[in-house]
């Protein structure tokens, strides 16, 4: 068209104009105010609100939080230091209730002495969980096992761990951040390991005691190993019983026998002292650990075309579903001694990861399900036309693809398990959030302190849980295969 | 393991049950299910010997004994002279009471959110974000703890707002005092009773409460003839007549009448010496509990709401504008019934959680079906196992309806693949 035109245009610039900055309403932060907050009136009359709303808050808060106190021996202290430095009437925060009552927020009722010992478990946890969370990752794993060896070493000083011990740490941690280096595989090995170990520094006893049960696993593997050359079935059969019976006859006598041969014991603690953070996160970690591989066993049964195991797993997760989790706690702390043989009784934390796990698998199922659901048909008629057996077909093609679509859905399950760990106060366990407060204003010199311990507890639920989801934004980016 | 098939004319034998693709999976069923009949056999026998030590049977007369206790909040008739049936039922119905306040306030509060978080408003859009994720991230005990503070630690006591200057005063517009023990809403009065209808077992209901129900689905109906009609209209002349202002006479004038015939009036709380009366004084167990059950879930609906509205694609409504939609039909018919389909199992879905949660009434001492039958009862009684167990199950029958009702929902709103 403009060629048409060419000639019939009487003048030409031969010169370019200089580039002019934009008018100054479209630039720089006037523009972005006046996009983003006052593109018209409904838009301004939003914003104002919103500031209104952000002032409120901030004159309610903002006196208090600047007068937070620090260092105090009670309330009544925080509160004359208050009145002493911002005039009478003056309103403060007493965080010196946090920093006095720090220990028994983490660690419960567990004896200060061996303070140190849950700390080495929580910082073992990192080694055992890196290769796992971060298996592609190395830069990621280098730090975040560089920063826990760090902490936990300084944190057992701090708790003062006995020599040995400190030693023995920073060995496994640094030897953990060297065999990082060459690759998350080798790791692994102490990922499935940390569970028994975790278990005898948190509780004490023998180690011999939690070593049984991998050892069982393992008794189980050789006879599976050795019965299938001859027939394959029969061999699941004989390692599941090899298994079994070693747990039920031989694992007491064994585990004994042991520690007469090479004690290897640590000072028992038991379940009723452990409170605060240290309950939460283990009943948390617990759970969140058992609760995906049943939860996937779950998902499996439903979807199955044999009707019975499908009647099974619909009932099970439909009745778990279906009743809060508060009357399966109560379940554990009350009914459990009508459903086990008369004169067996089992430590009630046990008794509650059992309920947690149980109710956590039953909607990781549901979101499991979600995921196998979605995928497309073509995945289960490949995995058939390429002659795969079931197992093989799930391990190898469904699973994965299901497990990466369901990942928000298995985090925010996770989450909510987490925090649903704070109603193991109603069956008289020491989370931090209820009873632990509670127990701390049941103290004269800290009795109506409220809003300072719920503020910190939230602040670390917050924190761990909002972690959580972050992790499973990175990990969906990380295993996004499709290019868009 | 997976040999395919043998030929077909090989006889039966034993080891086929495991080998044989067509009986294997026959065999594990059978299997599991012998174990299954065996834990359950176990875990039975295990209860009844451990009920015989104790010297306990399992029966539920219990439930027909004199209950013995006050609850504070009864919405039937109930005495500490009726049975435990009765305290449980009233526990039930304390449950649903707060589950659907919960639900209305914080679908209406979740969706206000959800859609303020995909504002074009940069501010708003992030405060809604940290409200969100604040809600979500935070355990709702905490929720119920710091709420619960409030009410008891904050507000003021009913006698302060005694007096020509009082330190405290009532929220919109005079008419709610929130106060340290209750909260003093208005409540309505009839000058014109009609009396009420008997249910049996004590159980009444209005007169004025049936005639009204009457009042709305008679009118429910009517304005569905009227717009049969008017479609029917419009398919045959091509015009529609405009008909909302009978619908909406329809909707209201019965209802106008009937306030007008019973004398129906709103009273204001009034504070008469130390106490609030008039007005109805709401348990503040059940305000607390309300109110955090509100704010925690409405965070999740709000994320529910704002998925949905997201997953209907740009395309939809720039089409419907170029079929020549209205913005406001554009959204009436095309964006929301796309976006319902996504929104609402998983809002359903929440509301069964809330319905759930709400069992943690416990931390806040309102009496709702686990105050009474899973607690007072329970404890008075010391049939753990016959109190646990209904428990349960009634929870368990709840949800089952409540999802129940989302399948036929489902049913009806799946697209139509053809």
């Amino acid at each position: 068209m403009s060629d048409t035109h060419a000639e019939t245009v009487a003048f030409v610039r031969d010169t370019m104009l200089p580039p002019v900055p934009p008018p100054q309403r479209q630039a720089g932060a006037v523009r972005w105010l006046r996009e983003n907050l006052f593109s018209g009136p409904v838009n301004t009359a939003l914003t104002v609100l919103g500031l209104a709303a952000i002032w409120y808050l901030m004159a309610q808060s903002w006196d208090w939080l600047a007068h937070s106190v620090w260092t105090a021996g009670s309330l009544a202290e925080c509160r004359q230091t208050v009145a002493e430095t911002w005039g009478d009437g003056a309103r403060g925060a007493c965080w010196a209730v946090i920093r006095e009552r720090w220990n028994q927020y983490i660690f419960g009722f567990y004896p200060p002495a061996l303070y140190w010992r849950p700390v080495l478990a929580f910082g073992l946890l990192f080694v055992a969980l890196a290769p796992v969370l971060f298996s592609e990752a190395g830069v990621i794993r280098r730090w975040v096992l560089g920063v826990a060896t760090v902490g936990t070493l300084a944190a057992l000083a701090a708790t003062s761990a006995p020599m040995p011990w400190l030693v023995a740490a920073a060995v496994v941690m640094a030897g953990a951040l060297l065999l990082s280096e060459r690759g998350s595989g080798r790791l692994l090995i102490f990922s499935v390991l940390y569970p028994v170990l975790g278990v005898w520094l948190l509780w004490g006893g023998s180690l011999w005691g939690p070593l049984m049960v991998p050892l069982g696993i393992a008794l189980g593997w050789l006879a599976w190993l050795v019965v299938s050359r001859v027939s394959p079935m029969l061999a699941v059969l004989a390692g599941i019983i090899a298994t079994l019976a070693f747990w039920m006859l031989l694992s007491g006598r064994v585990a004994s026998d042991a520690e007469g041969l090479l004690s290897l014991a640590l000072r028992p603690v038991r379940s009723n002292l452990f409170g605060g953070f240290l309950l939460s996160i283990t009943i948390g970690i617990a759970g969140i650990v058992m609760s995906l591989p049943l939860g996937i066993v779950l998902a499996l049964a439903r979807r199955s075309d044999m009707f019975l195991i499908k009647t099974l797993a619909v009932m099970f997760i439909e009745f778990i579903r279906g009743v809060p989790l508060i009357t399966l706690l109560f379940v554990a702390s009350l009914l459990l001694n009508y459903f086990l043989p008369p004169g067996t009784t089992f430590d009630i934390i046990l008794r509650v990861i059992i309920m947690v796990t149980l109710f956590a698998a039953a909607y990781m199922a549901e979101v499991i399900r979600g995921g196998l659901a979605a995928l497309p048909k073509g995945q289960y008629e490949a995995a058939d036309a390429l002659g795969l057996d079931y197992w093989k077909a799930q391990r190898l093609i469904i699973l994965p693809q299901a497990l990466k679509i369901s990942i928000p859905g298995i985090v925010s399950t996770f989450i909510g398990m987490f925090k649903d760990t704070t109603l193991v106060t109603f069956v008289g366990l020491y989370d931090p959030l209820k009873s632990m407060s509670d127990a701390v204003r049941a103290n004269v010199a800290w009795k109506g302190i409220y809003w300072e311990p719920y503020i910190f507890v939230g602040a670390i639920f917050f924190i761990i849980c909002f972690g959580m989801s972050r992790y499973s934004m990175y990990l969906e980016r990380r295993l996004a295969r499709d290019h868009r | 393991m997976t040999e395919l098939s043998a030929p077909e004319k090989v006889p039966f034998r034993l080891s086929m049950l495991v080998y044989d693709r067509r009986y294997r999976s026959m065999t594990f069923q059978v299997v599991v299910f012998i174990l299954f009949m065996a834990i359950g056999w176990w875990l039975v026998d295990n209860t009844l010997r451990n009920l015989a030590i104790m010297g306990k049977d399992f029966n539920f007369s219990f439930l027909w004994q004199r209950a013995g206790y006050d609850i504070p909040q009864t919405p039937i008739p109930y005495t500490a002279d009726d049975t435990h049936f009765r305290a449980a039922m009233v526990g039930l119905l304390n449950t649903l009471i707060v589950s659907i306040l919960g639900c209305i306030a914080a679908t209406v509060l979740g969706v206000i959110i959800g859609v303020a978080r995909l504002s074009k408003n940069w501010l708003i859009a992030r405060l809604m974000t940290i409200y969100v994720e604040i809600f979500r991230n935070i355990p709702l005990l905490l929720w119920i703890l710091i709420i619960l503070a409030v009410f008891t630690e904050l507000l003021p006591p009913p006698n302060a707002f005694r007096g020509e200057n009082p330190t405290a005063s009532m929220i919109l517009f005079d008419s709610v005092a929130l106060t340290n023990r209750y909260t003093a809403v208005p409540t309505l009065t009839m000058s014109n009773d009609p009396g009420s209808l008997p249910l049996g077992a004590r159980i009444t209901i209005d007169w004025a409460v049936i005639a009204f129900a009457v009042a709305l689905i008679g009118g429910w109906l009517v304005r569905r003839a009227i717009n049969g009609w008017a479609q029917r209209a419009q398919d045959r002349s091509g015009r529609r007549p405009t008909t909302w202002w009978i619908n909406l006479a329809v909707m209201v004038l019965p209802s106008l009448a009937l306030i007008r015939y019973f004398g129906i009036d709103l009273i204001e709380p009034e504070l008469r010496g130390f106490n609030f009366t008039g007005g109805m004084n709401l348990q503040n167990a059940l305000v607390v509990l309300w109110l955090a059950l509100t704010l925690y879930t409405a965070a999740f609906i709000a994320e529910i709401v704002r998925a949905g509205i997201m997953a209907v694609s740009k395309g939809q409504t720039e089409a419907a504008y170029a079929l020549g939609l209205q913005p406001n039909r554009t959204m009436r018919l095309v964006v929301l019934p796309q976006a319902l389909r996504v929104i609402v199992p998983p809002l359903i879905s929440q509301y069964l959680n809330l319905t759930k949660n709400s069992s943690l009434a416990i931390a806040v001492g309102y009496m709702d079906l686990r105050g009474t039958l899973g607690g007072t009862t329970l404890n008075q009684t010391g049939r753990e196992l016959e109190s646990i167990v209904l428990m349960m199950l009634i929870y368990l029958a709840l949800s089952l309806i409540i999802s129940g009702v989302m399948n036929i929902y489902n049913a009806r709103v799946r697209l139509k693949e053809r």
